[in-house]
């Protein structure tokens, strides 16, 4: 349901404000969001500073400077540092992306603001908890369903049909599109989000894929897939550059083309 | 797992930056609950009509008052926006208006053209008043 606010013990008290690396001007302000299960404080934003002569250019830099050189206690994900593993995605000045994709220096506030990505349990610091977003996403039954003998050697697809699937299957399962959601905020327990959505799509429009019948039937749900209202913070926050909005806009096609 | 129920909700509506197509479905929402109130003076309007001149007379001079006026120059805002906002929907139902640029045009004409349209009703209100 609609909860404007935040729950009591999630809502921010002050932070710390960690000293400045000495002998450098060159210096990027980080707000980051930190919380420690273990030592019974609220959640709080940490101020600290990284020597940008000593750092490199991006946001994720950052992070691993501050880790590496000021506080080894802060915690987040992070592993290819190139955009394809979708571990670093979290919520940096005002919206979902991974941090390995964003400059510090495209950075519009004055400093470079980091939260965990929005509306979600929090593990430690920026690291949240996923189970619910990957247990929706195995929900679509992300591969192929054909009742056909398998075919000796493929199953084979012309040009035009795996053209139709360009846009789709590139999507990292980071989560900043449906953690971007105000409708996955609100009913993301029924609703499946942007991400899970957009997996349906790229299963339905699939021409060797035999259940299309059975995935509507599985969508057609007030909450799973009507929940979208067309908002589009998910196109906007993609990393890819994806769009889960146009993705899921096809599946309420289908499900009106398929009762004439 | 153990301590799962303590843990904190990361912040949401607090720290994200207020996006315009977001906006926008906020207001349809909003422009949507103001109709379902807005749509009683219309309906008290007539009904007032209906049962006697005195309470006509009444409901009329209420509502032609200066706040009146607001209120339904308010109302007639929110029904005009929600309309547009309602084709804008539409265009999105056909599947189109996706796009990085259109989704941004769309927005903007639908509030701009609620803004234009809600003014010109009016100096024609205006004009055939008097």
């Amino acid at each position: 349901m609609v909860q404007l606010t935040l729950p009591k013990n999630s809502q921010l008290v002050a932070g710390k404000v960690w000293p400045k690396p000495a002998g450098t001007n060159r210096l990027t302000e980080y707000r980051i969001y930190r919380w420690n299960p273990d030592d019974g404080v609220n959640p709080h934003v940490d101020t600290y500073y990284v020597d940008r002569d000593d750092c490199g250019p991006m946001v994720l830099d950052g992070l691993i400077y501050i880790k590496n050189k000021i506080d080894p206690t802060l915690t987040f994900r992070r592993s290819c540092r190139e955009g394809i593993c979708g571990s670093c995605a979290m919520n940096i000045d005002g919206t979902n992306t991974l941090a390995c994709l964003k400059s510090m220096d495209d950075v519009s506030a004055k400093s470079v603001n980091v939260y965990p990505l929005p509306h979600m349990p929090v593990v430690k610091d920026l690291v949240p908890d996923l189970t619910q977003f990957y247990a929706q996403h195995a929900s679509v039954e992300p591969w192929l369903h054909t009742e056909t003998p398998a075919p000796e050697r493929e199953w084979r697809q012309g040009r035009g049909d795996r053209e139709k699937l360009d846009g789709l299957y590139e999507c990292i399962l980071c989560a900043c599109c449906s953690t971007s959601c105000p409708s996955y905020w609100w009913n993301g327990d029924r609703y499946l989000g942007p991400a899970a959505l957009l997996q349906a799509y790229r299963w339905l429009i699939d021409s060797r894929d035999e259940a299309t019948g059975d995935r509507l039937d599985d969508l057609e749900d007030p909450f799973r897939l009507y929940r979208c209202h067309t908002i589009m913070n998910c196109a906007k926050a993609c990393p890819k550059g994806l769009n889960p909005a146009k993705a899921i806009a096809e599946i309420k096609k289908m499900m009106v083309e398929r009762q004439f | 797992m153990p301590g799962a129920a303590e843990r904190p909700l990361s912040p949401h509506l607090q720290i994200y930056r207020p996006m315009l197509t977001m906006m926008m479905s906020i207001v349809h929402r909003i422009t949507g609950v103001a109709l379902y109130f807005g749509t009683l003076l219309p309906v008290i309007w007539l009904l007032a009509a209906a049962s006697s001149p005195e309470a006509f007379a009444t409901v009329n001079g209420l509502l032609g008052s200066w706040i009146g006026l607001i209120i339904l120059f308010g109302y007639s805002w929110a029904l005009i926006h929600h309309a547009l906002g309602g084709v804008r929907h539409f265009v999105w139902d056909f599947g189109h208006g996706f796009g990085p640029q259109a989704r941004e045009f769309m927005a903007k004409a639908t509030l701009g053209g609620s803004v234009l349209l809600t003014v010109l009703l009016w100096i024609v209100i205006a004009v055939v008043k008097g």
